[in-house]
């Protein structure tokens, strides 16, 4: 079987448990150091500041896309990350959520507020039925049964235009809040950003939780953890399921927030650029995941200057991250100031 | 001939015609795969490269078989470049680490052709004229033959090759246990970047054979790379029986399920085919049902 | 660690500053700032292409000559590879960021429809290049089209039709927007016509081989002729494999194939095929009194001096009479102002473009009928009109 987990993985691992074992009899100053408090209030503190900088709706768009990006991405590096299994096929959840909103909304005159968490019950049991026999494959037979799943919503959805209005997808009516017309940059900051926040700290709680030690701990000795007696399926069901209902959670927000959903959201390629975003921030580390979606997400917008140049460098800025820096951007990094810090 | 069997008849020819393309493609990624576990997302590209290459080398000019060979060995060059440049640095990064770098590779090749050759559709003459061969009331153009001849032929060099060559040798030895290949004096680089040319090849090849019929395009090789990756899963990957089985396989069931039951859902059909299959034989049809060392 | 999140999502957010320009002054002497979305990638690159260019050469020319209402003419083009979503961030991008005084463009009618909530709530003129009829119907106030919608072209082909006593079809369509669109516009246009369908089968745009819906078509009791709305490479794999079945009834193609390329691609396979189109094609054949004459050969020959003999086709032209409906418009207006452009477009009558007789009017925002739509068959390997 293919091992899809960082080979710098157990060292890193290591050294994180051990700060927070400190933790919990820890000074301030630990807590703030360690990744959990103290990314928690860079981030807040970001999405506190950001604001101030957006100029008008075009940047609010871009920052929207980085937050609902990241919360599929989070939840899909749990799955990569931790439970060492990859999904070429979670764009297809994301697709699902988006479609639940737009059609139970616009068809059935359901509210938004509604649609959304329907529509991540439907995927989330959707995700669970196949989880056991879709897991049961490894490495590049589970990606191609992923990427299949995905295939078979991609088509399903742009094939029923009925009703999902086909290739061409369809409106999806503005969110109303006691009267009030979800529309614009602002609001949708707000709204996606506690998103955002409540999947980081769902992310960084699983990863603490008894699930993530469990995961961590079969990490490279899965038949040694299954002889040990740990039902290893079990919880990569259960890191599966909850990936795709925040990549579901994610669609419905997308859906509402631009208004529009089209098949392309299902697309093979979005699925891939979500496993990018996972790989290029750097695997198992939550905050690399947002980071990976940040970057992959303001890059196109970059280069879009540039034209029909816009692909190739595209395509050469992710190769060379990922020569240069195969562990991704924010391991590599933090390992570079790491020992930068120790030389001094 | 009763007509229900001319039908059936045709869907085949349509079917296999389309399936050896994908077996091409399959074998591809099989080659990569069993030499460095990667899956090599950019085979598609090969493809591409093959159909736009030849197309450029016609235009100005030169001779079908002189620009046949010119696509082919260029292509190649790209090939081994890849691998040496992108895959051979991070060798012992993780898998999915270097699919991504394969992804990049692919999207910077189709940005480059596109740069460079334009973004039009282009036309290869067919090898031998377009008169329609008559089979039993069934019809078949001359360069389906050319297809199907063309890959039996590679099957039967490379099978060749890999069993009664020292090289072919090396390089399944060292699929099978890198280390051991290597204590035994294999330089397993090499056999990395053979691996890499032979499938730009074969990649190569399958998007020359196929132009004449369906235009090359700088964007040709996304579906047909993907529908190689499929032939190859279904098959088992790393089989060279496997991706030929596979890719035939992928090309019946589109060509049946598109004539007698839903052309809307033929695509979707083949997934479900193949998920079906995976779950009931996780390692594909004739994949190494592999034990997990612990 | 607290550092290292910082420096990251820092990073972001400089990423994210970068993004914002600075908000231009809106002066008299500033260009007029032209927005345009096109699908320059992706399977509609061949509408998107030959779009691009035209714009850039047309804006370029104009320039030259002194501009438009004394100022000069600037575009902003983004490539959206034919994905609505991207179309929708771009159109954003164009509108808040830009600021720009139009936008020309949308290949397609998905990247279109995404984007028209967006201009209609920052009130800026639209003019789109895209063939589907939902565009204009219901009528937007902001939004117009300069091509033939899918409607029409269904109905010039069923009018053919009727001429030569056929009534029962096959339909074979891609399941891309454009064919689904004119498939259903097909299917409802048809017994205006006395037409039946007696076949309907699709087929994916990056498919290789439609042998198997074409033998099912084939087998189809009664059948008259084929009608393939779709564009790409598609049309032309359903065309050879037409021939190669050696059907005995006439094939129609629409005009998604408008262009010297699909005869190309289908070769010898294409002598026979009927298609509705604008009259661009044929420039040279036209009679010389025929009104479009001297603006269509303008066109091609501008065109085809650039990117080479036989290059033009009926896509770079919905983006040519986009742009000079736009010219009209604002010199109509005498200003580049969106009310008072929208205003000029919906007034336009009698303009004379690659796609016909254009007469908009509060309620039609493409004014084009189906006399401007020319029935065009393949002979030779070239166009020939059909009387």
């Amino acid at each position: 079987m293919a091992d899809i987990r960082p080979s710098g993985y157990s060292k890193h691992r290591k050294k994180q448990t051990y700060t927070r074992r400190l933790g919990t009899r820890a000074s301030p100053l630990q807590m703030l150091m360690s990744e959990r408090v103290g990314g928690m209030l860079a981030l807040l503190l970001v999405i506190a500041v950001l604001p101030l900088v957006l100029a008008n709706n075009y940047q609010y768009d871009v920052a929207i896309t980085i937050g609902i990006n990241a919360i599929v991405v989070i939840g899909l590096n749990l799955l990569i990350g931790y439970a060492g299994q990859i999904s070429l096929g979670h764009a297809g959840f994301f697709a699902l959520g988006a479609y639940a909103s737009a059609i139970l909304t616009s068809r059935y005159g359901l509210h938004g507020a509604l649609a959304m968490p329907l529509g991540a019950l439907g995927v989330g049991l959707l995700a669970y039925i196949m989880a056991r026999p879709i897991l049961r494959l490894s490495g590049h037979y589970l990606a191609m049964a992923t990427l299949g799943v995905g295939v078979i919503i991609n088509i399903v959805i742009s094939r029923e235009a009925w009703l999902t209005g086909g290739p061409d997808g369809m409106y999806v009516p503005a969110m109303e809040v006691w009267g009030v017309e979800l529309y614009g940059g602002q609001i949708w900051y707000w709204i996606v950003a506690a998103f955002l926040v409540l999947a980081i700290w769902i992310s960084l709680n699983v990863i603490d939780s008894p699930v993530g030690r469990a995961l961590r701990g079969l990490h490279g000795a899965e038949v040694a953890a299954e002889v040990a007696g740990v039902d290893t399926t079990r919880y990569k069901v259960m890191v599966f399921v909850l990936s795709a209902v925040m990549a579901s959670v994610a669609g419905s927000l997308a859906a509402h927030f631009s208004e529009f959903v089209t098949p392309e959201k299902a697309s093979f390629f979005h699925s891939i650029l979500f496993v990018t975003m996972v790989v290029f921030g750097g695997m198992a580390s939550t905050f690399g995941a947002l980071v990976g979606a940040a970057v992959l997400t303001v890059l196109p917008q970059l280069l879009a200057d540039f034209a029909s140049y816009e692909h190739m460098i595209l395509g050469l800025i992710m190769m060379t991250v990922m020569i240069f820096m195969p562990r991704g951007l924010v391991p590599t990094l933090s390992g570079l100031a790491r020992r930068r810090g120790a030389r001094r | 001939m009763p007509p229900a069997f001319v039908e059936l008849l045709q869907f085949l020819l349509s079917g296999v015609t389309s399936g050896a393309i994908y077996a091409l493609v399959a074998l591809g990624f099989a080659l990569i795969y069993n030499a460095s576990h990667v899956i090599n997302f950019a085979q598609g590209e090969f493809v591409m490269l093959g159909g736009m290459v030849t197309w450029v080398l016609l235009s100005q000019g030169i001779d079908l078989p002189l620009a046949v060979l010119g696509a082919v060995g260029l292509t190649m060059l790209v090939g081994l470049l890849l691998e040496k440049l992108a895959i051979e640095p991070v060798r012992n990064a993780n898998v999915v680490t270097l699919i991504i770098i394969t992804i990049g590779a692919a999207i910077f090749l189709r940005g480059l052709t596109s740069v460079t050759l334009g973004k039009d559709l282009h036309a290869l003459p067919a090898f031998s004229g377009n008169e329609p061969l008559d089979l039993m009331g069934a019809t078949i153009m001359p360069q389906s033959l050319w297809i199907l001849g063309t890959t039996a032929l590679i099957v039967l060099l490379l099978h060749v090759f890999f069993n009664y060559t020292l090289l072919g040798k090396a390089i399944l030895a060292t699929s099978h246990n890198r280390l051991a290949a290597r204590l035994m004096g294999i330089n397993v680089n090499f056999v990395l970047l053979l691996s890499f040319g032979l499938s730009a090849l074969l990649g190569a090849i399958a998007g020359i054979l196929i132009a004449p019929i369906t235009a090359t395009h700088f964007e040709v090789g996304i579906m047909l790379g993907l529908k190689g990756f499929a032939a190859a899963i279904l098959g088992g990957l790393g089989s060279g029986l496997g991706a030929i089985v596979g890719g035939l396989l992928l090309g019946i069931i589109e060509s049946l399920g598109a004539g007698y039951i839903s052309s809307d859902y033929k695509d979707a059909m083949a997934f479900v085919v193949i998920l079906g299959v995976l779950f009931l034989m996780p390692s594909g049809l004739f994949g190494k049902r592999g034990t997990e060392r612990v | 660690m607290f550092k290292r999140m910082t420096k990251g999502l820092l990073a972001a957010t400089v990423a994210v500053f970068a993004l914002g320009g600075t908000a231009p002054a809106v002066a008299q002497d500033d260009p007029i700032r032209i927005g345009s979305f096109l699908a320059v990638t992706g399977p509609a690159s061949f509408l998107g292409d030959p779009e691009l260019k035209t714009l850039e050469m047309y804006i370029a020319r104009i320039n030259g000559a002194g501009g438009l209402v004394g100022r000069q003419l600037e575009l902003i083009h983004y490539d959206t590879g034919g994905d609505a979503n991207k179309a929708r961030t771009f159109a954003k991008r164009l509108l808040e960021e830009d600021e720009v005084d139009v936008i020309l463009g949308g290949s397609t009618t998905g990247t279109t429809m995404a984007v028209i909530p967006l201009v209609e709530r920052a009130e800026i003129p639209f003019i789109s290049f895209a063939g589907g009829v939902v565009i204009i119907d219901p009528v937007k106030p902001w939004v117009f089209k300069t091509p033939h919608t899918d409607r029409m072209a269904c109905g010039k082909i069923f009018e053919d039709m009727q001429a030569r006593g056929i009534s029962n079809v096959g339909l074979i369509s891609g399941t891309g927007g454009f064919g689904k669109s004119m498939r259903a516009q097909c299917l409802e246009v048809a017994p205006e016509y006395d037409i039946e369908i007696v076949a309907d089968e699709t087929y994916a745009p990056s498919d290789t081989d439609m042998v198997a819906q074409l033998t099912k078509i084939k087998n189809t009791e009664g059948l008259e002729a084929v009608v393939n709305p779709g564009f790409g490479q598609g049309p032309a794999i359903v065309t050879k494999n037409f021939a190669q079945l050696g059907f005995e009834v006439p094939l129609y193609q629409s005009h998604g194939v408008a262009s010297k390329k699909f005869i190309e691609l289908a070769g010898e396979a294409a002598e026979g095929v009927r298609l509705p189109a604008a009259a661009l094609l044929v420039a040279e054949k036209l009679p010389m009194d025929d009104l479009q004459r001297p603006i269509v050969m303008g066109y091609m020959t501008t065109y085809e001096a650039e990117y080479g003999a036989g290059s033009v086709s009926t896509f770079g032209g919905h983006a040519y009479d986009g742009l000079m409906m736009y010219k009209a418009a604002v010199e109509a207006a005498g200003s580049a102002d969106p009310a008072a452009v929208r205003e000029a477009l919906e007034g336009i009558s009698g303009f004379i473009g690659t796609a016909g007789e254009v007469n908009m009017s509060a309620d039609d925002h493409l004014g084009l009928d189906l006399s401007a739509f020319r029935m065009l068959e393949i002979q030779g390997g070239d166009w020939t009109l059909v009387e």
